[in-house]
């Protein structure tokens, strides 16, 4: 139990900016519905306004604890959001075909293994830059996805692949099982193994991290890989949840929010230090605005403008042509008062 | 060459440039006349690129004046340099490739009619500009269809069309054969009789001596003199170069001959070599002796490093580890055999910058470790500290970003990384280089101490008088390739300072 807090409580403390911003959005959401946080337990499944969150929010936070890395590498990945088209229509394209669910589901996360290999496969060996890289399958990537469902809405009605979305375990929602479990694994992945102190050495300088040992292209193809996989998870959430695969809609601009979370979880896009936990939060907020956006019955289009006026926010408080200038407003601020 | 003295054309005096904790230019004068070709000169960390940078308005000075034709400027970028009469032209062509020819000479000043760019006056121009500098070329082609020598060559014609005064030319040579060596110089030669005043950065000793009429050298970021290129041997500009005087005793005792690299090497390189890279060359690396490598940049001693390391793979030669063949694809290869690295630059090379003196000790261990075998939080923070207390970094705590160290706090947490990792073997290239004289002192001792424990070292350095205190053998390098290896008590300075400076005639260039 000490251990845990021991661990805990310096990563807390290095959450609070994402833990207020969460904070202040959810108070917008009590404000906007009063009612948001109560929680009632119905057929053994929690409801109520933070599960809604939570829940919807389950696809960003896969994608943001898959982004991170990358990120953190100083590369960046634009295919997400096409691999959940991809991957979600090769599901629903098995399970049409009479595959098991299983082998369906096996099925679906391979692509975007594969997906993920072929972006690691353009940035680590052939030294693409990584915009350029990852753009290219995310302009051939819907074209894929049409392909596999043959320009429908393929529709299915296996159990098994809608219950991706729908079932319950330990009183919440798979999905948020899911993206809670993917983050803590990938957690665990990065910091009680090595990989994390690898990503940040080659995010912050490859050639002396190459000079240390360090096995770079490993490290970067690993990181599109996981990416991948996590797109992969977030399009099946996608498409049990709509017990269809629309190649056309299916993570459209998702992985703009996937970036947006990381950059607000206080990762550079210059690359060096991550945190999973605080891109999850980064999901959680954005999440959290827009939710509160539609119960107060604004227009959705908003959310856009809400979002971009975060994030500049956010990214204008890092800035360090910013901070000496905050310093000398507050300065300025506080002589007045002293004078006042 | 001019034999009266003509009037001088710039005047800096008492420039002085500081970074945070490092004085890079610390009072230079740079005299320029009318009509000379004038070479600067100095190892990596001279001031050169300072002094330049200075000069051209790229980098503002904190201290001195710059005097042209009487005039005090202030160049507070290249723009103000370019009117006050001073050029540069870089290593590195800093021309636009998918513009014409005739659109990069003009770049920013086109001649215009009824507003718009007159490019069939633009090109008629530019073809009138290129021959007067000897080049018959199309300069409505794009400038990428040329090659390096003559994009170099438009390079200088801009530079002069612009302000035709104060020339540098930033190691023009670097990239050229030995023929268009020659025509870049004839093309120099004319300028400097027309009265421009020329200043050459190279590390190409017999160039300087076919071209130049004066050379300055500067050495750590001061002035060391200046003389007529006709007045300095050789052997003496070396010896201004590496801060050493040719005939005067070592006042670093040299320590007694041991029985130490005797024996069968650890590791044994015959005839390794890269085309392009470095000539073929032999050392011998023993277990408990020291290999010093002597030369002057460009002469080929980091890149013996780099194919020690697995930095880039050797394409001819040998390298024997224990006395069985091996060939190192990467450093990783290196680091597996036991090898260790310490690179010259240590910014970019070194250390991780972001990330703390923890992780950037346990970096190399980690990485030989692997992935999955991690050391723990307690294992890392015994490691740094451990270290930390062993060599004597100054920091109050492991947890410090690395950049915020010294320079010579730095090196220390880099041989830590090594250390952490027992090697076999240490390359160290120019480890005191950027270093202050105390801490100096100190690595100099680490690494004796390191050699004394039966460590096999293999050291780079440009510190000549250290080299021959510490060595065992030293292989002195020069245009690429070794050109001697001095044994026992034949290790003097003058000695390795004879070797370097000695008259050779190869052209220039590689």
């Amino acid at each position: 139990m000490n251990a845990l807090i021991r661990t805990l409580a310096p990563r807390l403390k290095a959450a609070r900016p994402q833990l207020a911003l969460l904070i202040l959005a959810l108070l917008v959401n009590v404000i906007v519905a009063p009612g948001f946080l109560d929680l009632r337990m119905q057929d053994g499944r929690l409801f109520g306004g933070l599960i809604d969150i939570l829940n919807r929010g389950a696809p960003v936070m896969l994608l943001a604890v898959g982004m991170a890395p990358v990120i953190a590498t100083r590369g960046i990945d634009l295919s997400v959001g096409v691999i959940m088209a991809i991957s979600g229509a090769v599901a629903a394209a098995a399970v049409n075909a009479g595959l098991a669910w299983p082998l369906a589901l096996l099925a679906a996360l391979a692509t975007g293994l594969v997906c993920g290999l072929w972006n690691g496969l353009l940035v680590a060996v052939f030294r693409l830059q990584p915009i350029v890289a990852t753009l290219i399958l995310m302009v051939a990537g819907r074209g894929i996805a049409q392909l596999v469902t043959e320009g429908r809405i393929l529709t299915f009605t296996e159990p098994h692949l809608i219950a991706v979305a729908g079932s319950t375990v330990a009183a919440l929602p798979l999905p948020v099982v899911l993206a809670l479990a993917a983050s803590g694994l990938t957690g665990l992945l990065v910091r009680a193994a090595a990989l994390g102190l690898f990503v940040e050495a080659v995010g912050t300088n490859p050639r002396s991290s190459r000079l240390a040992g360090v096995h770079t292209g490993l490290v970067l193809g690993t990181v599109y890989v996981w990416s991948g996989l996590m797109a992969a998870m977030a399009g099946l959430i996608a498409a049990a949840d709509i017990r269809g695969a629309d190649a056309n809609n299916a993570g459209l601009w998702l992985e703009l929010d996937a970036i947006l979370a990381v950059v607000i979880g206080g990762t550079s896009l210059y690359g060096g230090r991550f945190s999973i936990g605080r891109s999850v939060l980064g999901a959680l907020v954005l999440q959290a605005m827009r939710t509160a956006i539609l119960r107060a019955g604004l227009p959705p289009e908003l959310n856009l403008v809400l979002m971009a006026l975060v994030v500049a926010a956010v990214l204008t408080q890092q800035s360090p042509a910013f901070r000496p200038l905050a310093a000398r407003l507050a300065a300025r601020l506080k002589n007045k008062e002293a004078r006042a | 060459m001019p034999q009266t003295e003509t009037p001088v054309v710039l005047a800096a005096r008492g420039l002085t440039r500081q970074y945070p904790g490092v004085r890079a230019l610390d009072g230079v004068d740079l005299t320029l006349r009318a009509g000379e070709i004038h070479a600067l000169l100095g190892e990596n960390g001279a001031g050169k690129s300072t002094l330049i940078n200075l000069l051209t308005g790229a980098q503002r000075r904190d201290g001195g004046t710059i005097i042209v034709d009487g005039m005090e400027i202030d160049p507070d970028g290249p723009g103000g340099a370019v009117r006050a009469g001073i050029a540069a032209v870089y290593q590195e062509i800093t021309l636009l490739p998918n513009l014409s020819v005739a659109q990069n000479l003009y770049l920013g000043r086109e001649p215009t009619r009824w507003g718009l760019v007159h490019r069939a006056a633009m090109n008629r121009d530019a073809g009138a500009l290129l021959r007067r500098f000897g080049l018959a070329i199309d300069a409505s082609r794009p400038l990428s269809d040329f090659s390096t020598a003559v994009q170099q060559l438009i390079a200088i014609a801009r530079a002069v069309d612009l302000s035709a005064k104060v020339l540098i030319l930033d190691e023009p040579t670097a990239s050229l054969d030995t023929a268009e060596v020659q025509a870049l110089f004839t093309l120099l030669r004319t300028l400097r009789d027309q009265g421009l005043a020329i200043v050459f950065v190279t590390h190409f000793l017999d160039q300087v001596y076919a071209l130049t009429d004066r050379i300055t050298v500067l050495r750590n970021g001061r002035l060391v003199g200046e003389r007529r290129t006709a007045d300095l041997p050789r052997l003496e500009l070396v010896s201004m170069m590496l801060g050493k005087a040719p005939t005067a005793e070592s006042h670093l005792a040299r320590r007694p001959a041991t029985s130490a690299g005797t024996g069968a090497p650890l590791v044994r390189a015959e005839g390794l070599g890269r085309r392009r890279l470095v000539g073929a060359f032999d050392a011998d690396l023993h277990a408990g002796a020291v290999l010093g490598a002597a030369g002057l940049l460009g002469s080929g001693r980091t890149e013996t490093a780099l194919l020690l390391f697995g930095v880039e793979t050797a394409d001819q030669g040998q390298l024997m580890v224990d006395g069985k063949p091996v060939t190192l694809r990467s450093p990783r290869d290196a680091i597996r055999l036991g090898f260790g690295f310490c690179p010259e630059d240590r910014k970019l090379d070194g250390i991780v910058a972001g990330l703390s003196i923890r992780e950037n000790i346990v970096l190399a261990l980690q990485a030989k470790r692997g992935w999955w075998r991690r050391l723990s939080s307690a294992q890392q923070h015994e490691l740094a500290d451990r270290y930390i207390k062993l060599l004597d970094i100054r920091t109050p705590d492991a947890e410090k970003p690395i950049q915020l160290l010294s320079g010579g706090n730095q090196q220390k947490a880099l041989l830590a990384r090594w250390l952490a990792t027992d090697p076999r073997l240490l390359i160290l290239d120019e480890p005191t280089r950027g270093i202050d004289v105390g801490a100096h002192a100190e690595i100099v001792r680490l690494l004796e101490d390191l050699r004394d424990r039966g460590m096999a070292l293999y050291v780079i350095s440009s510190e000549i008088e250290e080299v021959a205190a510490y060595s065992d053998r030293v292989l002195v390098m020069r245009d690429r390739a070794p050109v001697g290896l001095l044994e026992g008590d034949s290790i003097t300075p003058a000695a390795i300072v004879n070797a370097i400076a000695a008259e050779h005639h190869t052209g220039g260039a590689a």
